[in-house]
């Protein structure tokens, strides 16, 4: 009944050279080549949920980009249990109704081990369900609150990136103690918007510190000055966390309408993963700060492992592609996808993983993990994965913009991003 | 004689979906129910456009009451998955009343822009309630919470059939309803409205019942959409969600009651396979529709009809 | 902010949204008016504007306004030739049919967008503006002191905002001269009124209406190159622009130029000013609802004539 399925846009990443690729394509795979004889010598399918087209683009490209050289690298020191990994890639159009779509293809057509990749929040959600149900391994480099909120399924993991409610939580003392006590928030009215909103906002009272306007902009909207004047005039910070393409225009207009005298300014990098610093228009960001998944400008005392994954994905020190430096990299984001893959790799080895049987040895495998030290494996930085909720921590930084470069100025540490947990998904059965 | 074989083709269609289930391999029997769905919404758009001859840029309002009627009444309400179905459908119907009271005082292109903007309203009121709707990203409906009478319909067969059943309703219905005075009235608009006036008919009352079936319609599907893919999310308000409906029925054929499902699986595998040759699918996508609309104008089983099959129903 | 000149800079930013829909709305003011049909990949048109600008400026060195100025001259003609090209290849061939054309049209915004994403990329890119200088401004007020001027935080506006506006009224004013006082104007209008009674009296309609369709195109392009320093080039950019535009368009009433001047005034003035008294996402759903019931209760369009 079921026909071979016929792949016809897989991307076969050996690292090996185009010979070896072709080799490993036809299954003629000598042990001599790097892999060590394993009882199969099939691939390892990892479907990839790429946002190729849509809102997210700018980033689907970057997460190929990083997807493409974790996978190289996995396949060069002899890929997951002597088997070579293949990525199998899916455009999801970042759109919650084709993202579900995909992962059916991917388990039902492409028969592929695990799913992993996804990006956008309403993607994860509106897979993650279908996921469950096909019984799939999902791995999620999302950074959204959706897995360790409990309100996915055992089959959805975040293992590789922290998620929002962490980061936030870890920015409140440093803009506390450093930049000011009554904070102005400006943020998209949508989820993510309210994940900003709802935790940053307890967590500067913690500190001791309020939240004096909550100004949440409409999405769709192009010009933003007319927003503006609801900042009350005792702001000390601007914290703004603003996404799409308009976000130039808002950076822009925000600091045409404050002119010469500006309060303290603080935001996600999110609005500007893929534009350069430099950009006309974003003078006004001198001096203001950023937090940083992982710092874009190289820093002075960048970690061994930092330097050579940023070598590994083609990238110089400013955050952009070396082969082209206007193509700049959402680099705050994309080491997810490079450990996610290392993650799957680890619990795969773990779970002595053989094929689709094993998926949920694998997740038991995955739920194992504690600690993940900084390692090529993990060039952001040490990592505390909590197997209850399914999430990953890890440390997140706060850059200042000076003369046109981020510059790291805190790092705030695993412990600063900790919260009770939410849900425990081991006591789910699969 | 006729009649007969529009009879035969429509149990016809019924009897390939049914036997589709056991012929397909997984992904196309997902993929199908799927489609099932959406061809509910694709039919519920093509009773107001193709036989009523009203285009409306705005029936993702239906399908995302329905979708959000069902959802939130079972994950805020606590309901179960029929009286919460009901009252999406229900919320679907109501809101087709009340926009078509209002848009219904114009036509043609206002038409088309005063749907799309109450259309636009809605999907902004849903961000608007992000507290309880959780705006763009939308909220999940649990595996455990989806079951009648102790039936999971999280299953590949429950979810194939559930649709098939859903979609055999209401194509039969439609099918009826547009043989029936009440379907030739809408076309005698659609053909003259100024003559169907003046041979008696309440052409307003006529116009606005055929909007509220379409929302039921739309409703239907919008909640059966939540029911077997677990997934509510603003993004099926948008714009890009009442274009759909227009763009399936037009390359199925307007106002023939099997184009909306040949439109649907078109649309569906043109995108699904394409994307299997190349990265740059919408190219292919858009070249297509190009070529359909100089190939086949009346859209494909439109075209059908004209070429071949006079009596398509 | 006080009331006052909270009030004073959304009206400005008002203006300014108005500008920018004008420049927007009124090439599909033309093909709507002239041809009928629904042009869905209107936008895009705008779209291919912002990135052609984006490409002449970036190729042209020296001081931005000298790109900026080429991108004037190139880009309207370039996408005004695509279209036109359009229209001989699709258009024409499927006898502008309404139903067709909203087809075919789709189809071409796939091709279009998709094409873009491919040769330009994913990302928003930037357009230097020629000149953007921040004005501050003043606000009158009784104080202790009696009358007395004061520069309230915030209340400013940038030149290159002010020069939108007037670019605006400029195209607006020669596109009304070139339609009533030129005989391409005069061959347009008399296909828009009566296309059978046109070609009857030897108007070449078939032309036309690729001189239309080129010249609303590049229109949309022109009002990109100038809208394009205040935002970015972005390949999804043409959607918000379509829809916006289609609603000023019939709001305005059907191929009246005024009616469009008048209906981008008050969507621009109303999202400006609503925005002083409601939280941003209320205000757009409030100024969203109220254009669309002044279209229920006056279906024709503010300056249309009822239909016949």
């Amino acid at each position: 009944m079921k026909n071979p399925p016929k792949i016809s846009r897989r991307k076969t990443l050996l690292g090996l050279g185009a010979g070896a690729g072709a080799l490993a394509t036809t299954g003629v795979l000598p042990g001599s080549l790097g892999f060590a004889q394993a009882q199969s010598s099939a691939p390892i399918k990892i479907g990839f949920q790429k946002h190729a087209t849509g809102i997210g683009a700018a980033y689907g490209r970057w997460y190929d980009t990083t997807t493409t050289a974790a996978v190289a690298r996995i396949n060069e020191m002899g890929g997951i249990n002597g088997r070579p990994v293949e990525i199998i890639t899916e455009d999801d159009a970042t759109d919650p109704g084709r993202g579900a779509e995909v992962l059916e293809k991917f388990a039902n057509q492409h028969e592929v081990d695990v799913a992993f990749g996804t990006l956008f929040s309403h993607v994860v959600i509106g897979s993650a369900p279908r996921a469950g149900e096909l019984k799939l391994p999902y791995f999620v480099v999302s950074e959204g609150h959706h897995v360790a909120s409990g309100m996915l399924n055992r089959y959805t993991l975040q293992p590789g990136i922290t998620d929002v409610k962490s980061q936030v939580i870890s920015m409140a003392p440093f803009v506390a103690d450093n930049l000011g006590k009554k904070v102005t928030m400006i943020y998209p009215d949508f989820a993510f918007g309210h994940d900003h909103r709802d935790f940053f906002s307890e967590a500067i009272e913690a500190q001791g510190g309020e939240v004096v306007a909550k100004i949440a902009i409409p999405p769709t909207e192009t010009t933003f000055t007319r927003y503006f004047p609801n900042i009350p005039r005792e702001t000390e910070v601007i914290y703004h966390v603003m996404v799409g393409p308009a976000v130039l225009t808002f950076v822009k207009e925000m600091g045409e309408f404050f002119g010469p005298s500006r309060p303290e300014i603080f935001g996600f990098i999110d609005s500007l993963e893929a534009v350069d610093i430099q950009s006309p228009g974003l003078e006004f960001l001198e001096g203001t700060y950023f937090w940083e998944g992982m710092p874009r400008h190289k820093q002075a005392n960048e970690s061994e492992a930092a330097s050579a994954y940023r070598a590994a994905v083609g990238v110089n020190d400013r955050g952009a592609a070396i082969d082209d430096p206007a193509n700049v990299a959402t680099y705050a984001h994309m080491f997810g996808c490079w450990e996610t893959l290392n993650v799957i790799k680890a619990g795969m080895e773990a779970a002595d993983y053989q094929g689709p049987a094993d998926r949920t040895k694998l997740i038991e495998a995955v739920e194992a993990m504690t600690e993940m030290p900084e390692s090529l494996d993990h060039p952001q930085g040490d990592k505390l994965f909590n197997g209850k909720t399914h999430q990953a921590f890890g440390k997140q930084f706060i850059s200042k913009v000076s003369d046109g470069n981020l510059e790291v100025v805190h790092t705030a540490s695993i412990e600063d991003g900790l919260y009770a947990d939410e849900v425990d998904y081991t006591t789910q059965s699969f | 004689m006729d009649w007969t074989k529009s009879n035969a083709l429509h149990i016809g269609t019924l009897v390939v979906l049914f036997a589709l289930f056991f012929i397909l391999p997984a992904y196309h029997v997902g993929a199908f129910s799927r489609i099932m769905v959406l061809a509910i919404y694709a039919i519920g758009f093509n009773l107001l456009f193709g036989y009523t001859g009203l285009l409306s840029l705005g029936h993702a309002m239906f399908f995302a009451a329905g979708m959000y009627g069902f959802g939130l009444s079972m994950n805020l309400g606590g309901l179960s998955v029929l009286p919460a179905f009901l009252i999406g459908v229900g919320a679907a119907g109501l809101l087709a009343l009340g926009a078509g009271y209002l848009a219904l005082r114009t036509i043609g292109v206002a038409f088309m822009i005063v749907t799309l903007m109450f259309a636009q309203t809605f999907y902004l009121v849903i961000l608007y309630y992000g507290e309880y709707t959780r705006g763009d990203e939308g909220f999940i409906i649990q595996q455990t919470q989806r079951q009648i009478a102790g039936i999971d319909l999280t299953t590949e067969t429950a979810r194939y059939f559930t649709a098939f059943i859903l979609f055999a309703v209401c194509f039969l219905a439609m099918a009826r309803l547009v043989q029936r005075p009440f379907g030739k009235r809408l076309i005698a608009i659609r053909e003259n409205e100024e003559r169907a006036r003046m041979l008696g008919y309440d052409v307003a009352r006529l116009k606005l019942a055929a909007l509220v079936v379409s929302g039921l319609f739309s409703g239907v599907a919008g909640a059966a959409y939540a029911l077997l893919f677990g997934y509510v999310g603003a993004s099926f308000a948008s714009v890009q969600y009442s274009i759909f409906p227009l763009l399936w029925v037009l390359l199925g054929g307007a106002g023939t009651t099997v184009g909306p499902l040949i439109g649907v699986i078109f649309m569906f595998y043109l995108i699904d396979i394409s994307s299997g040759v190349t990265n740059a699918y919408m190219l292919v996508a858009g070249l297509a529709l190009v070529l359909l609309t100089l190939f086949a104008p009346q859209g494909l089983a439109g075209t059908l009809r004209k070429r071949a099959l006079p009596w398509l129903p | 902010m006080d009331f006052g000149p909270h009030l004073m800079l959304a009206s400005l930013e008002g203006a300014v949204i108005s500008a920018i829909l004008v420049l927007t709305a009124m090439g599909l003011s033309i093909v709507f008016g002239v041809m009928r049909v629904v042009n869905v990949a209107h936008g895009e048109f705008f779209m291919l504007g912002a990135v052609f600008a984006w490409a002449v400026t970036t190729m042209i060195s020296g001081h931005a306004a000298l790109g900026f100025v080429a991108a004037l001259i190139i880009v309207p003609v370039l996408v005004g030739a695509i279209a036109a090209g359009v229209d001989q290849l699709i258009l024409k061939r499927i006898d502008y049919d309404v139903d067709r054309t909203i087809v075919a049209t789709i189809g071409v915004l796939y091709i279009v967008q998709q094409s873009t994403l491919m040769l330009y990329g994913p990302e928003a890119r930037p357009v230097e503006p020629p000149f953007n200088l921040r004005l501050a401004l003043p606000w009158f007020e009784f104080g202790e002191n009696g009358f007395q001027m004061i520069w309230p935080w915030g209340l400013s506006v940038t030149t290159y905002k002010l020069f939108v506006i007037g670019a605006a009224i400029v195209v607006l004013g020669a596109l009304w001269l070139v339609l009533t006082r030129t005989k391409i104007g005069l061959v347009m209008r008399a296909t828009q009124q009566d296309r059978d009674m046109a070609q009857a009296f030897g108007v070449p309609v078939g032309q036309v209406y690729s001189l239309v369709f080129g010249l609303g195109a590049g229109l949309a392009a022109l009002g990109a190159v100038l809208v394009v320093p205040i935002q970015q080039a972005h390949y999804l950019m043409g959607g918000d622009p379509l829809l916006l535009a289609f609603i000023v368009v019939i709001i305005g009433g059907l191929g009246s130029l005024p009616g469009t001047v008048i209906a981008a005034l008050l969507i621009g003035m109303s999202d400006g000013i609503i925005s002083v008294f409601f939280s941003p996402t209320l205000a757009k759903i409030i100024a969203t609802f109220l254009v669309a019931m002044v279209l229920v209760f006056r279906p024709q369009g503010l300056m249309g004539r009822v239909a016949a």
